[in-house]
């Protein structure tokens, strides 16, 4: 295995109240091609700008073949930088934007030359050295912002959502010209992106981010295959993600079925979060020696293949890829194989929120009063947790007086129902089962009815 | 005639009538003599006379020093202004551009007041200080407008390559502010040279600029005379702009 060129040792941010970056550990292997990849907001370009330097983390450590860069300025360190929306210089032409760095270096008129050239011809520029900046197409402009971070001979490339601003096509052939100067140059790219899909194409790593924390990071095939949460299961690729209940090793229940599957080593009767791909669920026209059966309700033609949407008999949607069209309303016989059937561990099985007591009646937590049945044992001003199950938080369109509201941060459909994050600044968030159609970003009001609200001590 | 010209007819009665007639007039007040014949006479007495040629130096000089000085003052200021590390607030900003919503006259007469009171001397130092104090702010706004506007990635990229935050002002916040410097030059430069309200208060007309003696050919009903003078002084505006014109679009790169 190649040897380490960066390490990351837990670093942290924040900006105002607000956790970008939550302890980061992450080791980059020389000539590796990474990707750090997730939704806006998840922190992913705050950790390559504080590899670059442009951005000083509050605590942790960035080291760059075992020496601490932490606090060396940007100017100094021997990493290159492509900006999202390539900064070029308008005051320079093509020829001075990529010697900018070799000059303040004071090379030679004759190498700064010969090298520009060299470069021109990697991004297949030639001859354009005296063109405008402004003058060159998206395309044009992205390769002379290669062109200018290679020239100063980095050791390490970084990619700051460099194809975001292309359009599709040309985004497809930048990507093949990424992956090709990749193994020609063989040196470490660490690219961010948003797009799942370009992650999968280019990187030998990826590492999913989401709310300044990293969820997984593997292979391609690990991430889109194995991913560890429903989060990254529901961000790469398209799945079906839904709740089960592993009966015991090898065997699981969801959708009201049991099914072999070939994990191990959960706790019997444990909760679990299953994934399957749309084209792991095989699709028939007969009804018997099926596993289930279901009704198509919708299908699509999308290229390749048809996409359908199938309710299965004990009413759960599920989404189904397959090479053959079948009629929507015709049933149909289906089957999961049982490793197509990914078994996860829930992040968590209910909510459980720091609380204090007020009275027998009353305790308060998210910032707010709720009235419950306090257990005797418990005193006024007494610190207290509060449980309370996913589909026990009703959610208001409206805010009322004196109860706690907030975003809906990410949403996942689970075959039946919704399951929703609804977070508020300074606050833990509340994880939500429903059955109402919420968009990301809507504010919604939390209610929870007195029975529902169970208090324990502290530490159970 | 369609709908959106008849819109501009007023606009354009309004610049015939204001702008377009006057400017006429001047012309053909500088070309003539007394009498309403056709001359040379009025500009080339301009050039034989020695005393005009030399307020027309010293207007000129004042001017470049004036512009000079603004520049000096106003871009670091600017800088600073712009910089959200040292500014925080918009209403600093507001603090700098207060003194241009009152009324130039105004101030000058107050600095030439306060000057009188503090017993200084008038001359030369009062009269830079008075067009230094009335076109600083004209100075400041262009840049800091352009400074405060500019895309922090590209001080970013310039670090990212190598260069140290001076080389990344040299290199690249500097080329690209040029344009905010040539329309702050234009704002300075061109009126200054117009100028004689400043050099009247400021210097008790002790100096005098090309703008009071045009003042004083007008106010002595030398039309022809003061036409020519001011005829010249376009001129020189002209090609001021011209020059500025071209500076701003050869920094800028061409529009696309």
């Amino acid at each position: 295995m190649a040897e380490t060129i960066i390490k990351i040792e837990h670093v942290s941010k924040s900006y105002g109240r607000g956790n970008v970056l939550d302890d980061i550990n992450l080791d980059i292997r020389k000539g590796e091609f990474i990707t750090i990849v997730g939704p806006s907001g998840c922190g992913k370009t705050t950790l390559l700008r504080i590899i670059a330097g442009l951005v000083q983390a509050d605590s942790g450590t960035v080291s760059l073949g075992g020496k601490d860069i932490t606090s060396m300025p940007p100017y100094k360190r021997p990493l290159n930088m492509v900006f999202q929306r390539y900064a070029l210089f308008p005051h320079l032409n093509v020829y001075e934007n990529i010697a900018f760095g070799m000059k303040l270096q004071k090379k030679s008129e004759e190498e700064i030359d010969n090298k520009v050239r060299r470069l021109l011809k990697l991004v297949s520029l030639t001859d354009y050295e005296e063109r405008d900046v402004n003058s060159l197409s998206g395309g044009q402009q992205q390769r002379v912002a290669i062109a200018r971070a290679l020239a100063n001979s980095p050791q390490v490339l970084l990619l700051d959502e460099p194809l975001s601003a292309l359009d599709y096509k040309m985004r497809k052939d930048m990507q093949m010209e990424l992956k090709e100067m990749h193994k020609k140059l063989g040196l470490t790219f660490i690219n961010v992106t948003h797009d799942q899909e370009e992650a999968i194409t280019l990187s030998d790593t990826v590492i999913v981010m989401n709310e300044g924390k990293i969820q997984q990071i593997g292979t391609p095939e690990d991430i889109y295959n194995e991913p560890c949460n429903s989060f990254v299961a529901d961000f790469i690729g398209a799945s079906n993600i839904l709740d089960g209940t592993m009966i015991q090793d090898r065997k699981v229940n969801f959708i009201g079925h049991d099914f072999d599957c070939v994990d191990e080593g959960f706790a019997e009767n444990e909760p679990v979060d299953i994934v399957i791909r749309p084209e792991d669920i095989y699709i028939v026209n007969k009804l018997e020696s099926v596993q289930f059966t279901g009704v198509v309700k919708s299908c699509t033609f999308k290229g390749v293949h048809y996409e359908m949407f199938v309710d299965s008999d004990n009413g759960y949607e599920l989404m189904i890829q397959d090479y053959n069209a079948f009629e929507p309303g015709s049933t149909v016989g289906l089957i999961i194989k049982p490793q197509d059937i990914q078994v996860m561990h829930k992040y968590k099985m209910e909510n459980t929120f720091d609380a204090v007591v007020i009275d027998s009646q009353h305790v308060s937590f998210l910032g707010s009063e709720f009235e419950c049945t306090v257990p005797e044992r418990f005193k006024p001003d007494d610190k207290v947790t509060a449980h309370v199950a996913f589909d026990k938080v009703d959610l208001l369109d409206y805010c009322q007086d004196g109860k706690p509201e907030g975003k809906v941060r990410f949403i996942i459909y689970k075959g039946d129902h919704y399951h929703l994050k609804v977070y508020k600044r300074g606050q833990t968030s509340v994880y939500v089962d429903t059955n109402d159609v919420y968009d990301k970003g809507d504010l919604v009001g939390i209610n929870i009815a007195p029975e529902d609200i169970i208090i324990t001590a502290c530490d159970e | 005639m369609n709908n959106r010209s008849t819109w501009s007819l007023p606009y354009f009665i309004f610049l015939v009538i204001f702008v377009v007639m006057p400017l006429l007039l001047v012309l053909f007040y500088a070309f003539q003599d007394g009498q309403g014949h056709f001359t040379f006479a009025n500009i080339l007495r301009f050039f034989s006379d020695s005393d005009s040629l030399a307020t027309f130096a010293l207007s000129i000089e004042v001017a470049i020093e004036n512009t000079v000085i603004c520049i000096l003052l106003g871009y670091p200021l600017a800088w600073i202004l712009a910089n959200k590390e040292y500014n925080k607030s918009a209403v600093t900003v507001v603090l700098f551009i207060l003194p241009m919503w009152i009324n130039a006259l105004m101030r000058t007469l107050a600095t030439a007041e306060l000057f009188s009171m503090l017993g200084v001397n008038l001359g030369k130092g009062t009269l830079l200080f008075g067009m230094v104090y009335d076109y600083l702010p004209f100075m400041i706004y262009p840049i800091y407008n352009i400074l405060s506007k500019m895309d922090k990635s590209y001080s970013e990229a310039a670090q990212d390559l190598g260069a140290s935050p001076v080389k990344v002002f040299f290199k690249v916040t500097l080329p690209l502010s040029m344009p905010g410097v040539w329309s702050g030059v234009l704002m300075v430069f061109m009126p200054t040279v117009s100028t004689f309200a400043i050099s009247e208060f400021l210097t008790n007309n002790k100096i005098k600029l090309f703008g009071t003696i045009i003042q004083e050919n007008i106010n002595s009903s030398m039309w022809n005379y003061g036409a020519a003078l001011a005829f010249v002084m376009l001129l020189i505006i002209g090609i001021t702009k011209f020059i500025a014109e071209d500076e701003e679009v050869a920094t800028e790169g061409p529009r696309k």
